[in-house]
């Protein structure tokens, strides 16, 4: 055991391509938790923002600038009574979540984290993430038929017409970045994921500036056919509560109603690093290739620290801001505290990086490294997340007919356009 | 990869494993196949038994997944993605799109009226002998040794067999154009056949 755990240390390829299990399994722990833990964030950080864009306070009661009500949501909804209708296919009813569930997680055994820092670098990565993903609609389909009630029903129907139309444009977007890949000396373009990041910074450009507007193209039509995909503002109709009450989850409650929200926002992570992955360089930092040396190297380094710096000292703000009404004491203390947690956090992380910069072949370094790479995929997927909450906020729902004719009429053509485009001007330029 | 490697692959698969895997014991073990292929056959079984058709299809998933499985053990990774991408993602949620469309309490309670067992028993006959003749010959059929890891590059492989502009990669060209050409038609057909004013 010790001996698997060692061996694969300074390894320069993803643990089940070294054949190494238990760091796969390692990796797949660690990506479950940071995704749960992402969730919980993205609950409470939605829920803020919304309030703000409409000039609300949202949550403040459960916790200080209510930091503890995704907790306290989690809690209600596991000890919430669970209703399965008397009338429901019990089977199905009790398997569609979980199809979800699976669906959303299996994907991110191939998302690149990193150039190692991946569960696995599969050959058919992008085929195999897209594949999976669109099993997610089975379970939004089963969930809807076996509730055995109207509303869902429509919502399922609404739903599956809907992903079943949008995968098409996502799917001639992705293949038009595919073929960006093959203009490299061989011609032999990559589905794998580590590939396709590679293949950008071997070309020394995100493939979303690549022909100049044709990538930048390619990337809107996937930027908005993949909030269609999970279901997402403006293309909620699947949920539509003016119309549906509550769409194909209206008779879920409880620990099973949380399953889909967690797979919903599961998938909106993984479509947001298929995107990150295909046309914004994955983990490669900002401009490499203009400032590059020692010396920018060390101020990139330093950045999630910097980050980290950056969010304890908007808590220490608002600790400091805090009423000092005896009312509020716990409140203020427990913020303390959190800062003072993520200060921690941002001194490590400038520990990293300055122990790094000593010796470029140490275990620091190499530490360093996957940092950075972990570092800035994140924060261009936090870019996504935050624009899922920003659509929500900013545009209306579409109607049916209307989401249909977009999806058909507008995106295929256009998405089409831009595939044949960029071979045409890929044949010419090689 | 380049193109040097990759038409050293084509030539000789074991090369490029060892190049590429050394020592890597395989991961297509006896275990992984019999649960694959058993939880394709019960699965099967459920598919054709159930009188709900939901379950049916939902079994029938199963079914396509294990068989996905099976692709990658034989290590085709490229045709397990195509095959859980087509049919579990695309075609089965078109089926379960009509089905659920259907009242399932009326056909579960309707007896079933199409009485052609005998073709099928007569079909499932053939079929059985046509494994049993092929288990029982199957050094002469079939090439006895396993296909090496190719997998790394399995996707460009199939890409240049299909596509590659030499005489001997490009073999499936005109084979491949023909069979999308079929599916075009019947596309075509089918929006013809439902909309009679376009």
């Amino acid at each position: 055991m010790l001996r698997e755990f060692m061996s694969y240390l300074g390894s320069s390829v993803p643990p089940a391509n070294a054949g190494n299990q238990l760091w796969a399994l390692i990796y797949v722990f660690i990506i479950f938790a940071g995704v749960a833990v992402a969730v919980l964030c993205m609950n409470w950080i939605e829920r803020k923002a919304l309030a703000h864009f409409q000039v609300r306070l949202g949550p403040m009661r459960v916790g200080p600038h209510g930091l503890l009500q995704p907790f306290a949501d989690a809690i209600k909804l596991l000890t919430k009574e669970d209703v399965i209708p008397a009338e429901a296919d019990k089977v199905v009813f009790w398997i569609a979540p979980v199809i979800g569930l699976l669906a959303a997680f299996t994907v991110y055994t191939v998302i690149p984290f990193g150039p190692s820092e991946a569960v696995s670098d599969m050959n058919i990565g992008i085929l195999f993430m897209l594949g999976v993903s669109s099993l997610g609609v089975l379970g939004i389909v089963t969930a809807g038929w076996a509730s055995n009630s109207h509303y869902p029903l429509m919502g399922a129907l609404r739903s599956s017409a809907q992903m079943v139309s949008y995968e098409v444009a996502m799917g001639l977007a992705v293949v038009s970045a595919l073929l960006m890949t093959s203009l490299n000396t061989s011609g032999t373009g990559t589905l794998s994921m580590i590939g396709i990041v590679e293949a950008q910074q071997q070309q020394g450009i995100w493939f979303i500036f690549k022909f100049f507007p044709l990538g930048l193209a390619a990337f809107a039509i996937f930027a908005i056919a993949m909030i269609a995909e999970t279901n997402r503002a403006p293309f909620d109709l699947p949920e539509a509560e003016s119309e549906l009450t509550a769409g194909f989850h209206t008779e879920y409650s409880g620990l099973r109603w949380s399953l889909f929200m967690l797979g919903e926002y599961a998938a909106m992570i993984a479509v947001s690093s298929i995107a990150v992955t295909l046309w914004l360089g994955g983990w490669l930092r900002p401009l490499p290739n203009l400032l590059h040396g020692a010396a920018w190297e060390f101020i990139f380094s330093l950045f999630p620290g910097l980050t980290f710096g950056g969010l304890a000292l908007i808590a220490f703000i608002g600790t400091a801001r805090m009423p000092s009404h005896a009312f509020f004491r716990i409140q203020r203390a427990g913020l303390g505290v959190f800062a003072a947690l993520l200060g921690l956090i941002a001194l490590l992380l400038l520990v990293i990086a300055v122990a790094g910069r000593a010796n470029d072949t140490s275990i620091a370094a190499r530490f360093r490294d996957g940092v950075d790479y972990v570092y800035w995929f994140v924060l261009k997927v936090a870019v996504f997340m935050y624009l899922f909450i920003w659509y929500r906020a900013t545009w209306p729902r579409y109607r049916f007919d209307q989401l249909m004719k977009v999806g058909w009429k507008v995106m295929l053509p256009i998405s089409l356009g831009v595939l044949i485009v960029t071979a045409i001007v890929g044949v010419l330029i090689s | 990869m380049n193109v040097a490697l990759m038409n050293q692959a084509l030539m000789s698969p074991a090369l490029m494993a060892q190049a590429l895997n050394p020592g890597a014991a395989p991961v297509a073990t006896p275990f992984f196949f019999y649960m694959l292929a058993g939880a394709a056959i019960l699965s099967g079984l459920f598919v054709i038994t159930r009188r709900n058709a939901v379950h049916s299809a939902l079994a029938l998933i199963v079914t396509l997944l294990s068989v996905s499985g099976l692709y990658l053990m034989l290590y085709a990774p490229f045709v397990a993605g195509v095959q859980i991408i087509v049919y579990a993602g695309g075609i089965m949620v078109l089926f379960l799109f009509v089905i659920m469309l259907v009242s399932i309490e009326r056909v579960t309670k309707e007896r079933q009226f199409n009485r052609i067992w005998p073709v099928g028993l007569l079909a499932s006959c053939a079929l059985l002998a046509l494994f049993v003749s092929a288990f029982s010959k199957g050094k002469d059929l079939f090439p006895e040794r396993r296909m090496a890891l190719v997998e790394t590059s399995n996707t460009q492989q199939i890409g240049a067999l299909l596509y590659g502009e030499a005489a001997r990669m490009g073999q499936y060209t005109f084979a491949f154009e023909i069979a999308s050409l079929l599916l075009l038609v019947a596309i075509l057909g089918a929006v013809i056949m439902t909309k009679r004013k376009i």
